[in-house]
């Protein structure tokens, strides 16, 4: 088990670290989440109460948009010089090296995510940081599970020659049970009511769709690779 | 012991069939040289031994991943990452002791040490070709899967390549490689398999005759495209 973490942290670190040198995908992901919040901030009147009931959806659509450049780059990363097959034919278990990607997807996702944030609340002067633990919670729950439908794809489509357009066209029908918990939950926290009631449920579904997604993606990833 | 055991292999993509009924076996310390003209299913051979692919039927016994070594068509490095981060990385996935001194020790073998720490894709293509091979032989291992290595090698490379295979060989590892030299093949060889259109045309081990005249292999038992 040590073995296994430790192998998945060395695939995770060596996708964060080839991506902090590139920043291939994370300047475009970055630029892309706040140029498309800048427009719509153009769109919706900031001021309007009636925004702060869409602003949930319209953070998190945001976000999926860009999340898709992180993911689409997972498995693609290991294209050139066919590092790949020198990576399945190696002893490192594939599970250890679906979840060291998916682990790197989440670290690039949620630093896009932190960093899109502020400038939502500028642009849509909405006070996002009332409740930080349930924010942080949904956060994590919903980028946790885009990182692993979005890296399980990712390895599904990585022999595509259109798997740029293959993979959110898979992702995104995939992901609208955690999405609507998502878009529900945090439009609750940001329009300051409290977390309770019938919110509980849609929590569970964000859990519920986390451990089964993972579990399905570690079971399926041999299969995936490997034809 | 025979650390390598193909069994009638048979490989389809779609209707055609790629391995017609393959046998063979390698015992250690020996070298097979896997011949066959373009087409012949020497790389589809190699990738369902490196566990790439998945044979339709029949059976393949190999040792252990941790004690292959598999190197394809292409380098298989990373060229965001430096050299020396390159062989640690693979160093930690084949339970290397002490990967940072073992990957500073082939970076010296490679005549890389002064350039450790600078990345990859700044390398030229006989310095990355090296490094490909540092990374082939890091773990030592007990088999080795080389698919064409000699393609696009300079002389240096060459020369160091058979230098690390004569030195696998005599610490008791076994090679499978495929490739068009076949005077190079032949002279490390001490088995022969010869493809044609997925099916063996010939296979026994390599005579003087062979080495002498590496073209008459063709000739004598078929093999054409």
């Amino acid at each position: 088990m040590i073995r296994f973490l430790k192998l998945t942290m060395a695939v995770a670190g060596k996708d964060i670290r080839s991506e902090w040198r590139t920043k291939e995908s994370l300047n475009a992901s970055i630029a892309f989440s706040i140029v498309v919040l800048l427009l719509f901030s153009f769109a919706f009147d900031p001021a309007s109460e009636s925004t702060k009931e869409f602003a949930g959806g319209l953070l998190w659509l945001v976000f999926m948009f860009a999340g898709a450049l992180i993911v689409n780059r997972s498995f693609a990363r290991e294209l050139p010089n066919d590092c790949l097959d020198v990576l399945i034919a190696s002893p490192l278990p594939m599970a250890a090296l679906f979840l060291g990607k998916a682990i790197a997807c989440f670290t690039l996702l949620m630093v896009i995510e932190l960093i899109s944030l502020p400038v939502f609340g500028i642009f849509y002067d909405i006070t996002w940081w009332n409740q930080p633990g349930w924010l942080m919670l949904i956060l994590t729950m919903t980028t946790w599970a885009m990182s692993v439908v979005g890296t399980l794809f990712s390895a599904l489509t990585v022999n595509l020659r259109l798997r740029e357009l293959m993979l959110p066209m898979l992702l995104y029908p995939m992901l609208i049970p955690a999405l609507m918990a998502a878009i529900q939950l945090t439009t609750v926290v940001l329009t300051t009511d409290p977390v309770g009631g019938d919110n509980y449920t849609w929590v569970k579904l964000l859990v519920g769709f986390d451990i089964i997604f993972t579990s399905l993606s570690l079971a399926l990833v041999d299969f995936v690779l490997v034809r | 012991m025979v650390p390598v055991s193909v069994e009638n292999v048979w490989k389809y993509f779609g209707d055609y069939p790629a391995l017609r009924e393959v046998n063979f076996t390698l015992e250690s310390a020996s070298c097979l040289a896997l011949l066959g003209r373009n087409g012949a299913g020497k790389t589809t051979m190699l990738r369902i031994l490196a566990g790439l692919s998945t044979a339709s039927k029949g059976e393949v016994k190999l040792p252990d991943r941790r004690h292959t070594a598999y190197l394809g068509h292409n380098i298989g490095i990373y060229d965001e990452l430096s050299a020396l981060e390159n062989l640690k990385l693979f160093g930690r996935f084949y339970e290397v002791e002490n990967p940072v001194s073992r990957a500073s020790k082939w970076l010296e073998r490679v005549s890389l040490a002064h350039v450790a720490d600078a990345p990859a894709r700044e390398f030229s293509r006989g310095m990355r070709q090296r490094l490909a091979l540092a990374r082939v032989f890091l773990h030592e291992p007990e088999m080795l899967l080389l698919d064409e290595p000699f393609t696009s090698l300079d002389d240096r490379a060459i020369a160091l390549l058979q230098d690390l295979m004569r030195e696998a060989k005599q610490r008791g590892a076994s090679i499978i490689l495929s490739t068009h030299q076949l005077r190079e093949a032949l002279e490390l060889a001490t088995k022969v398999v010869l493809l044609n259109r997925g099916q063996i045309a010939y296979c026994g081990p390599r005579t003087q005759a062979m080495v002498d005249d590496p073209a008459a292999l063709y000739r004598d038992h078929g093999g054409e495209a």
